[in-house]
Formats: C-alpha cells, sequence, structure tokens
C-alpha cells in the first residue's frame, strides 16, 4: 500500500494540514503536496477509470505527462473535468470526484468491456457500428457516449476573472530546472534582458531528486543560490507556476501562469496568458520518462521509476512497500537506491538489458538489493492494485521463471526529451539511437523572418543525460541565445556538475521482446485513450501506415495527454510491424498548447460586458431609458424601433411610421459615416470614387452617390456635401464608415499616391439626427431664428446655423420620403440636441423612430439598401440607376468591369417592386421559380426577394427583388413558393410605392 | 456650452492604478507635410510645440502635439479653443495642401496613473511597456483588447489615452477590470 513515510518530503511543509475530499471521502495532505502526492499518501491508489475498457487506474506519473490521475475538481460553478492530480497543488477544501465510471470507482459497470476487448478492437467505430444505417443514431451513439469519455461537461458561469498580459524579452528560456536557470543566467550575464518560466511551483526541476553537485556544492543549494542571484537581476524576470504553452512565428510565445488555482480564496485572477515576445527562446524543458510495454503495466501500482523516486524524496511517499523495479537503462536504479536507503523493500531490480548496468548496479547491489539481468515482467499480479510479478526472461515469449509479491512496480524505458516546443514552429528533430530518442536537430531550428534559428533547447531537453552535460550544454544555449540579440557573452567557463558514468541503456519496445498476443493485448501504450500494442500492430496489418494515419486510426496519443508517455513506444511498435527503421516512421505533429490550457485564460478578460466593444451614440442612454428594442449593426447597437408598454415590435414600427408621415420623427442618425476628403485634387478623387460626377456640386449643394469597387460591384452610397471648393463630405453606411475610409486611403496610398488629397474619418465628431415629417420645418424654426424656408435651404442643399443655441450644420436630405433634416451636432452636445428637439416637437406628437421604421420608410419609397438590394455581385445597372452613373467622365473605379460582357447580358436580374395579390408579406430572400428544372434537378428560377415589410402606409406587404426581365414585366405576375408550402402570387409593380413625384419631400 | 459632456461624463476608478475621464479637450487632426517648415511654423504659431518626431509627444501648458503618422499630427488645446486653433492654422497654411480638423468630440480621453499604470496597459495594450522600452514622451498609437487607441507617457509616470468616442464605456470598463486589486503583475511595480 502506498502511504506517508516518516522521514522525506523536501517540498512539505509538514507542521500544518490540509483537508481535502475524494468522492466524498475526508483526506489529508500537507501543504507542498499535489493532488497527486496527498492520494498517494492516503492510499488512494486507484484514481479512476480507463476511457475504452474502465479499467481501474492509478497515478503513473508525477507531473505534466500524467495520463491517468484526472479528476473533476471544485464544485458548482467551479467544477471544471479532467484535472491532473499531479499538476494540481493541493489546497485546503480541495474537493475533487474520480471521472468516467459507473455506479462508483470501485464497482464499475462498464469493466464489462474489458471482457469485451477482443470486439473493441482500433478501428472499431469504423468496422462495428456501419450497419443497419439507422442503428447508429439511435443504438450505437448513444451506447458508446454513455460507456465511454472522460469528465463531465463544467456548468455554465466561471465566476472567476482571467487575463492577458503583453511581455517582451531578448531571451525567453521556457523551463526552470537546473538547465533553464543556467541558461538563464547565462544569458543575463551577457546583458540579455531575459524572462524565466517554470510550470511547477518550485525551481530546480528533477535535479534535488537526483542529487549530485555543481561546482562542489550540493545541487540544491546552487539551485537556491541561481535563483537569488537570477532575481537580484533587473534584467530577469521570473515567474512560476507559468508554463510555457507553446512557440509560435516571429519569437511569439504563450506562458499560461495559473496565478490563484493554488489559493482559490484569493481575490485574483486564476490564470493569465501571457503573450511574451521573444527575440530568442531556449526550450529548457527537461525529459519524460518512457514507460516499458508489458502485460498489466496499467494496474494500479505501475508507476515510472522516476516518479517513485519524486513521490519518496519530494513528498515522503512511498508508492509501495515492496517496489520492483525494471528497467532498460541506469537511471532507474536510483529509484532502487532512493527505496532501499529510506527503509523500504526492493525485492529485485528486474533489468532487460542481458549485460546489466554500471556503478549503480553496483551501488544497488552492495546495498544488498537482487539484481536480474535480461529479465523481464511475464506480467502483472493483481486487477485494482498489484499484488505481484511474473518474471521472464527479455529475450523469450514470456515462460514464468518465478513469481514474487509485491505492491509496486516502478518501471524506466528510458528518457525522452521534451521537444514539443522546439517542435511547435517547425523545429526538426533526429533519432539518437545510443539513447533510443528523438532530440531536437540543431541544424533545423524554427526559423525567423530573416532565416535565423529563433529557438534553441538547452539541458535534458536537448538530449543531454547528466548534471555535467545539462550545465555544459545549457550554459552554451544561454550564451548563444543573448549573442544571437546582440549581446556579448561573458567567457566564463559553465559550473561543473557531477558527471555520471553509465552503462549503455538498451532499446525495449516489447517486454518480453517476444510476448504472444495475449500479452500484447495487455500491453498498454496509451493509457488515457486505452491503446494497446496489439492496436497498433493491427493498424499496421490494416494498412494505416503513416503514423498520422495509425495515430488516428487507434486514437494513440490523441486524448488529454497528447501522447506524452506514448509516441515514442507506439511508433516504435508500428516502426517494428512495419519493418523499418523508428526515424523513417518519424513522430506525429506536436502543437500547442503543450498541455491543456483552460478556455477562459484564451478568453482573457473578454466576458460580461467586455466580451466585445459596444459602440454607442451619444444618444444611447436616452434609447435605453426609453424602451428601445435594440439591433446590433456592425458593432453600434442602434434602436429597431420603441415599444411603449406591452406593444409589440410590429405595432410599435407602424406607430412609429405613421406618426412620422403624418407629423413628425425623430432618428438618431449617429452612426451614418462621415469622412472629410479635402484637397485640391478631392473632385478628381472623388470622380473616381463614385459613379456620378461629384466635381460639378457647388459648395452648400448635397449629392447622392454609388461607389463601386474594381469589379464594377456596388460598395457603398450615400450623400456627398461640398463643403467649400476643397472640401467634401462622404457620408457612408453604417457599416461602410471605416471600410471606406480604409478604400480611399488604399488608393491615395498605393495608387493616386501623387494627388493632392487628404480624408479624415470624423463620423464620431457628429452626433447626427434626422428630424422628418410634414412638422420638421415648424419644429425647427421654434429653434432658430435663421432661415430653414424651402427658398433659403432647398432640397439637397445644406447649411450652417444655430439651433437651439447650438452651432449645428444642417443638410436637407430625405430617405423617408418626406419633409427632412439630419442636423450634425459636436458630439458632446448630441445628448442636448435630441432633448430640446424632443421638447420642440412635442407639440406635433415628436416620435423617435428606429432602423425598422427607416427600411420600411425608405423601400415604400423604392430606395436601395446597401446589403439587401445588394450583396456583393450586384452592379447599379441592375438596380436600374443608370441615373447615377455618370456618362460624361472617362473613368471611375468599376467603369471598365460593368463593360464586361457578363455585365452588360440582358438576361441579369433587374430591380422591380413586388406586390402580393393577397396583400400579405413575402417572406425574406424568396425565390420565383421558373418553369422546368436545371442540371441538379432543382427548380428553375427566375428572380428573388431583396427587401420585404409590411407597409403600414399602404396597409399591405411591399417588397423589392432582381427578377429577370423584371422592369420589361410590370402588371405580370410571378409566384414564390412558402417554406410551409403553397405560393404566394405576386405582381411585378414599380419599386417606387409612395409619392413617387416626392410632392411630399420637396415642400 | 454647459451641454457639452463627454461620453464618460467624469467618470473615475481607483484600483491599482486610478482611471478617470480627462473631460472635454480640444483636438484637431493635422494632416499635410510634416517636415515643412510652414506645417512646423504652423503648429508652433497654434499651440506653442514644435512637431514631434516619430512615436513622440510633445506637451506644453494645456497643449499636446502627438505624432499619428508620417502625414498626420493630433494636436490638443483646450476645449474652447479650438476654433481659433483651427483658424490660426488655416491662416499660417494658406496656399499650403493641408487638412485640420476638428476632432475632439470623435474620442474619448483618459489618464492613467499611479504605480500599477504600466501593468494595466500592458494586459490590454501589445506593446512593451517595460521603464526601460517605454519612456516619457513616447507617444504609441496601438489596440487595446479589441479597439484602436493610443497615448502617451507623462514625466510624471501617467499615461494619456485616447479611443474613439464611441467604445468609451468599454474602454472605461476594459482599463478598470485590468486595474482591479488583486490582479497586479509585479513586473514593472
Amino acid at each position: 500500500m502506498s502511504t506517508r513515510l516518516a522521514k522525506g518530503g523536501r517540498l512539505l511543509d509538514k507542521g500544518r494540514a490540509l483537508n481535502f475530499t475524494f468522492n466524498g471521502k475526508r483526506l489529508r495532505g500537507h501543504p507542498g503536496d499535489t493532488l497527486a502526492s496527498a492520494l498517494l499518501a492516503n492510499d488512494q491508489m486507484l484514481v479512476g477509470r480507463s476511457f475504452k475498457y474502465h479499467r481501474p487506474r492509478g497515478i503513473v506519473a508525477s507531473g505534466a505527462e500524467e495520463p491517468n490521475a484526472l479528476v473533476g475538481l471544485g464544485e458548482g460553478a467551479r467544477f471544471e473535468p479532467n484535472q491532473r492530480a499531479t499538476t494540481t497543488e493541493l489546497f485546503d477544501g480541495l474537493t475533487c470526484i474520480s471521472q468516467n465510471h459507473w455506479p462508483s470507482l470501485d464497482y464499475d459497470i462498464g469493466a464489462v468491456n474489458t471482457a469485451f476487448a477482443r470486439f473493441l478492437p482500433a478501428g472499431f467505430y469504423y468496422k462495428t457500428f456501419i450497419h443497419p444505417r439507422p442503428f447508429w443514431k439511435h443504438v450505437y451513439e448513444p451506447f458508446i457516449r454513455q460507456s465511454a469519455g472522460l469528465g463531465k461537461a463544467p456548468n455554465p458561469g466561471d465566476p472567476d476573472r482571467y487575463e492577458h498580459f503583453y511581455a517582451f524579452c531578448d531571451v525567453l528560456v521556457i523551463g526552470g530546472g537546473v538547465a533553464g536557470l543556467q541558461a538563464a543566467l547565462a544569458a543575463a550575464e551577457a546583458g540579455a534582458r531575459v524572462m524565466l518560466i517554470e510550470q511547477t511551483a518550485h525551481w530546480g526541476g528533477r535535479a534535488p531528486v537526483d542529487g549530485g553537485e555543481v561546482g562542489g556544492q550540493p545541487t540544491e543549494e546552487w539551485i537556491e543560490a541561481t535563483v537569488a542571484k537570477l532575481r537580484d537581476m533587473p534584467n530577469v524576470t521570473l515567474r512560476l507556476r507559468c508554463m510555457g504553452a507553446g512557440v509560435y512565428d516571429h519569437g511569439y510565445a504563450l506562458g499560461y501562469e495559473r496565478v490563484s488555482d493554488h489559493a482559490p480564496e484569493a481575490d485574483a485572477p486564476r490564470h493569465r496568458l501571457w503573450r511574451i515576445r521573444a527575440g530568442q527562446i531556449v526550450t529548457a524543458t527537461g525529459a519524460i520518462e518512457r514507460p516499458l510495454s508489458f502485460a498489466g503495466n496499467d494496474v494500479p501500482g505501475v508507476m515510472l521509476a522516476s516518479a517513485v523516486r519524486d513521490y519518496a524524496v519530494n513528498y515522503g511517499v512511498s508508492a509501495g512497500d515492496r517496489t520492483v523495479v525494471v528497467t532498460n537503462n541506469d537511471d532507474a536504479y536510483r529509484t532502487a537506491i532512493t527505496l532501499k536507503q529510506l527503509g523500504l523493500e526492493v525485492p529485485v531490480i528486474l533489468d532487460a538489458r542481458a549485460s546489466g548496468g554500471g556503478a549503480l548496479a553496483d551501488e544497488a547491489r552492495a546495498l544488498g538489493i537482487r539484481v536480474e539481468n535480461g529479465k523481464a515482467i511475464a506480467k502483472v499480479k493483481g486487477s485494482k492494485r498489484v499484488e505481484g510479478v511474473a518474471i521472464c526472461a527479455q529475450a523469450g515469449e514470456g515462460a514464468v521463471l518465478e513469481e514474487l509479491k509485491c505492491d509496486a512496480i516502478a518501471m524506466s524505458g528510458g528518457w525522452s526529451p521534451v521537444v514539443h516546443l522546439w517542435s511547435h514552429c517547425g523545429g526538426k528533430l533526429i533519432w539518437d539511437s545510443a539513447q533510443a530518442h528523438f532530440r531536437p536537430d540543431p541544424a533545423n531550428p524554427p526559423r525567423g523572418a530573416k532565416g535565423e534559428g529563433f529557438v534553441s533547447a538547452a539541458g535534458a531537453a536537448n538530449g543531454a543525460s547528466d548534471l555535467a552535460g545539462v550545465l555544459t550544454d545549457a550554459d552554451a544555449a544561454g550564451k548563444a541565445a543573448a549573442k544571437a540579440v546582440g549581446h556579448k557573452p561573458k567567457t566564463t567557463a559553465a559550473p561543473k556538475g557531477s558527471q555520471s558514468v553509465e552503462a549503455p541503456m538498451q532499446a525495449v519496445w516489447l517486454m518480453p521482446q517476444g510476448a504472444g498476443i495475449r500479452l500484447r493485448m495487455k500491453s498498454w501504450l496509451d493509457y488515457q485513450n486505452d491503446v494497446k500494442v496489439s492496436d497498433v500492430q493491427l493498424a499496421a496489418r490494416e494498412g494505416y501506415e503513416s503514423v498520422e494515419h495509425a495515430k488516428r486510426y487507434t486514437t494513440l496519443g490523441m486524448a488529454t495527454d497528447q501522447g506524452k508517455l506514448s509516441n515514442i513506444n507506439g511508433l516504435a511498435i508500428l516502426s517494428d510491424a512495419l519493418n523499418q527503421p523508428i526515424p523513417q516512421t518519424g513522430t506525429t505533429t506536436f502543437r500547442p498548447p503543450y498541455t491543456p490550457i483552460s478556455l477562459s485564460a484564451i478568453a482573457g478578460s473578454a466576458r460580461g460586458e467586455i466580451f466585445q466593444p459596444i459602440r454607442k451614440t451619444p444618444i444611447h442612454d436616452w434609447h435605453e431609458d426609453n424602451g428601445a428594442h435594440f439591433e446590433p449593426v456592425g458593432q453600434w447597437r442602434r434602436p429597431y424601433c420603441f415599444p411603449k408598454g406591452e406593444e409589440s415590435h410590429r405595432d410599435a414600427v407602424n406607430r412609429e411610421i405613421n406618426q412620422t408621415r403624418a407629423r413628425l420623427g425623430l432618428l438618431d442618425a449617429s452612426t451614418l459615416g462621415k469622412i472629410i476628403v479635402k484637397g485640391p485634387d478631392a473632385g478628381k478623387f472623388l470622380d473616381m470614387l463614385y459613379t456620378n460626377m461629384m466635381s460639378t456640386l457647388k459648395p452648400g449643394k448635397c449629392r447622392y452617390g454609388l461607389m463601386c469597387n474594381e469589379n464594377g460591384f456596388l460598395v457603398d452610397d450615400g450623400v456627398v456635401a461640398r463643403i467649400d471648393e476643397d472640401t467634401f463630405l462622404c457620408h457612408t453606411t453604417t457599416g461602410g464608415a471605416e471600410s471606406i475610409h480604409g478604400h480611399m486611403e488604399d488608393w491615395l496610398q498605393c495608387e493616386w499616391w501623387d494627388w493632392k488629397v487628404y480624408t479624415a474619418n470624423v463620423t464620431e465628431q457628429y452626433a447626427q439626427i434626422a428630424v422628418v415629417g410634414p412638422k420638421a420645418r415648424e419644429t425647427l424654426a421654434k429653434l432658430t431664428t435663421d432661415d430653414l424656408s424651402n427658398e433659403a435651404l432647398p432640397f439637397m442643399g445644406w447649411a450652417d446655423i444655430t439651433l437651439a443655441g447650438m452651432p449645428v450644420r444642417v443638410y436637407r436630405i430625405s430617405f423617408s420620403g418626406e419633409l427632412s433634416y439630419e442636423i450634425a451636432v459636436a458630439a458632446s452636445l448630441g445628448r442636448a440636441l435630441w432633448d430640446a428637439l424632443l421638447e420642440a416637437g412635442a407639440e406635433h406628437g415628436v416620435t423617435p423612430y428606429g432602423t425598422e421604421g427607416l427600411h420600411v420608410m425608405r423601400a415604400e419609397k423604392g430606395f436601395i439598401m446597401i446589403g439587401d438590394e445588394t450583396d456583393g455581385t450586384v452592379i447599379p445597372q441592375d438596380l436600374n440607376m443608370q441615373w447615377a452613373i455618370s456618362k460624361k467622365k472617362d473613368d471611375y473605379l468599376g467603369k471598365r468591369a460593368q463593360e464586361r460582357s457578363h455585365m452588360t447580358d440582358p438576361n441579369r436580374w433587374k430591380l422591380v417592386g413586388l406586390e402580393t395579390l393577397d396583400g400579405s408579406v413575402l417572406p425574406d430572400g424568396a425565390y420565383a421559380t421558373a418553369a422546368g428544372h436545371n442540371a441538379n434537378g432543382q427548380r428553375n428560377t427566375q428572380g428573388r426577394v431583396t427587401s420585404t415589410y409590411f407597409s403600414p402606409t399602404l396597409g399591405r406587404g411591399i417588397a423589392m427583388g432582381l427578377v429577370h426581365d423584371g422592369p420589361d414585366r410590370i402588371g405580370e405576375v410571378i409566384e414564390f413558393p412558402k417554406v410551409d408550402g403553397g405560393v404566394v402570387k405576386t405582381k411585378i409593380v414599380d419599386p417606387v410605392f409612395y409619392d413617387k413625384d416626392g410632392e411630399k419631400q420637396n415642400v | 456650452m454647459s451641454d457639452a459632456v463627454t461620453a464618460l461624463n467624469g467618470a473615475r476608478y481607483e484600483g491599482f492604478a486610478t482611471i478617470e475621464d480627462q473631460g472635454l479637450t480640444g483636438m484637431i487632426t493635422l494632416r499635410g507635410d510634416l517636415a515643412s517648415k510652414e506645417v512646423k511654423a504652423a503648429v508652433k504659431s497654434a499651440i506653442g510645440l514644435a512637431v514631434p518626431a516619430q512615436r513622440q509627444a510633445l506637451t506644453g501648458d494645456g497643449a499636446a502635439a502627438l505624432w499619428m503618422s508620417p502625414d498626420e499630427l493630433l494636436l490638443m488645446c483646450p476645449y474652447d479653443k479650438v476654433g481659433d486653433t483651427i483658424a490660426a492654422l488655416e491662416q499660417a497654411l494658406k496656399g499650403q495642401h493641408f487638412l485640420a480638423v476638428n476632432v475632439s468630440d470623435a474620442r474619448c480621453f483618459m489618464r492613467i496613473s499611479g504605480r500599477g499604470a504600466r501593468e494595466v496597459l500592458a494586459k490590454v495594450c501589445p506593446v512593451d511597456l517595460s521603464p526601460d522600452a517605454f519612456t516619457p514622451g513616447m507617444f504609441r498609437r496601438t489596440r487595446m483588447a479589441q479597439v484602436p487607441a493610443a497615448f502617451w507617457l507623462d514625466e510624471a509616470g501617467a499615461f494619456h489615452l485616447v479611443c474613439f468616442r464611441s467604445v468609451a464605456d468599454y474602454a472605461f470598463d476594459l482599463l478598470k477590470a485590468s486595474a482591479r486589486p488583486g490582479g497586479e503583475v509585479g513586473l514593472y511595480a
């Protein structure tokens, strides 16, 4: 059984106890514990069930690579699934539950799957559940969803806060172990701005567990001294609990800081996403020990040898009283020696190498530990925890030579450098056959814009194996990184670390090497996704020869741990099955993040009120206070209508229109784009931008214009006012303000850079209010002494006047067909003017109207709307707007495109009005059918609806649409099928439904 | 003009930095040949400041000259002096190709001050705000979370920030969230 030892635990504060619960069971740990170490200290060996077969699973590792110990952490709104116990720091009051079992962790019905494992091989989804078809949806999928899967989805309403931080440095060092510390120091001493981030809460990585000396000092003391030195340097930033999550182009990297996961009561952000721009990046990310593939290697109690050692040294926790060590290298002997020195039993060390180990093996023997060379585990005894091992010869097929009782197994299949961050942005790997691992290829680093490498690996992450090698390598990496960003490194030598002389390791991908199918079906590669040696071999037999295909077919490495333990073992098995060397098989692609990061950290502070910017006009507060129903228009919120009391939106719209047409309406038109265009060439420039002639416009006058892109398609429209000889004000659509300003600058900067024109987007400088209706002039006259008569300010004129004591510019333009003035005032005075107009208009029942009223009134007048009548494929000629296209001009943007054969095709659909015979409102976007079917068997069409509304003015549905030969078919009836069946018979009419002669606006 | 109000209407928040509305401020977009002696003389005569260099802010009593782009400055002056200042610019630049336009109401103008000011901005702007990199008198046009913004740092360590008026609430709430106590990063303070 696993338990807390009387001695040891260098990271613990044993003077204090922390209470926590696992599946409701009250347990205790100490400050410094991880959830995993605390569970082991309480003999909670079984922590979850596997994904597919629901096999009992225990803690395997001690760090980020842990595949099994995933728990549902927290409660209520703070519940979070799939949290790794090995990287969760214990805090008082922590609650967690195990995952993937029913009804309980100890007695799980789904474990029956393991008995049917033969029928759930790799790719079983694709093979088994295809027929009969309807069974997938109703039988197979619900069954699979019930039995498979890890944690439950979290509850909505995350109460915590998150944020981003933009940081910049010369050298970013990822990983705060011995290598990272030395690389950071070397770079910092050269004068570089250094940032060092470490994913755990401690500096020094695994080095203190393994002992040794640096420069004659115990490693732990050297670490302490080096951290102190770095802390004192003003050019160094140190962050603990900050994982290097990803490396991207141009020296961009993401750091994932778990600010208060370990202290949930703190009023602090929970996670902080560091968005780091670095000149050079050093990955000092260490190495991960590989499991060995033997039958029963997933039974709780089978752990990585390094993890067994970590738990003993760091947390004073023994995985068992009797621990069998099985290895193919010398490093695992350290675990046996550590355990023995702590007074625990190590019945045997099984060394798969026939020639055995080196100096460490001698040391183990000297301690009285039995060492068996050339031996292996035939199988593990026990199901919910290890009870013993059957020993066999590694060279054989698994014939049992001896059985031994034990309650834990420490395995080591060698070490794989953590090359993830090196690989994220294209760093290549080389196969090191002596160490049987992939390590970074220094000749092929991730490269920057000039072809220079911007990432280097240091220490164990670069394949260095002992303290001496790690320090030398890291020192060189730190200096090289500093040099690459223009600093001069010191010429001092790297500190001297202990050397360890070890016997060569031997690659062991299957144990025993001749294991038969019965053993291979119990030899796990990927614990989290339940992939076994036999599955990968099956994939190879079935033709999945590419490692990427085999991965997807078997799901090897596709779980939340992304195959940190399983990938190398899996591709070695695949290579063997394909009879090809491992480098030829290659690895799957390493993608960020290194371990899963919270979605909330990615969102940062963008949630709730600041999820996205909401643009507000100066009159927005009034709209809110007066019950506006808003609609989004770009990032603006514009009132759609202002319902009163229980009034429906449609009734409100009708009321607003009727009142405006009869007496007086007000519209907040502030969102309309306003761009100043000024210079001696401004007229010439606008003649190119608009289809019509703007240079002939007289100061004091306005002209409606159309803007097309180079392809001839209509992109924007609006009223242009000439302010003076050199200056124009171009009104754009609400959505077009920024894009049209950009369009103008694009042409001015890239094509007509020698034209003397300046532009400025002054959209937000003004509040703009449309005063609309027969009583408009009367109302304004109350607020000004300036002359607003038809003679003084005729239709399509503008004037600067004083209104309600405010300087304003009045444009006499109309989008409703009524007598209408659009009044622009400084935005800071917008609300004051609105209030003054409401007061002045009160006697006429002044009625603010929203965007829907605006739309209906413009449709009644047959005015087009960009985005309704246009969709990026419509040219002005389709809309019968030849009148707005100047024939006198040599050129304008879109002119030549509009002369192309397809644009002049008489068969293009053209704008008409549509009137339903029954007075109903046509469905938006409906298509008119024509006789016959097309090549795809669909009904032929002859037109479509572009705008459709109920017109309260006419008391019936009105619509505009594009129809084949439309203008020549006035009076003809066509049919629009409805979604719910039936057709609407519709007459083609003139698109101007109301006041065709403009008598209402020209008064 | 007592009816004129800023979008933030004097709002203020004290977290680990202080965020406050700076009130109505005159702002003028001036576009022209910034290297010409005419523009230099015009800016000098209108607000008493020189033409700032690239990414530079020059400030004086109630006035500022801010570098926006190779052919654009943002000039600041008292709100009620904008008309006079534009008139002065137009007079001085008569015959030149230029644009001077009032944008006082198009923007929201805030101050971010206190020890944590650098960190508050570094959470939302992709700018190197370390004391060595961003020094008083520097001006930067950038992105603040999801909106455009621009700011300069004064000698007293306070940032002066402009963004568009329509997103004033968003910008203020965003900076408030950034400055909320407990969120100190401990990097620049």
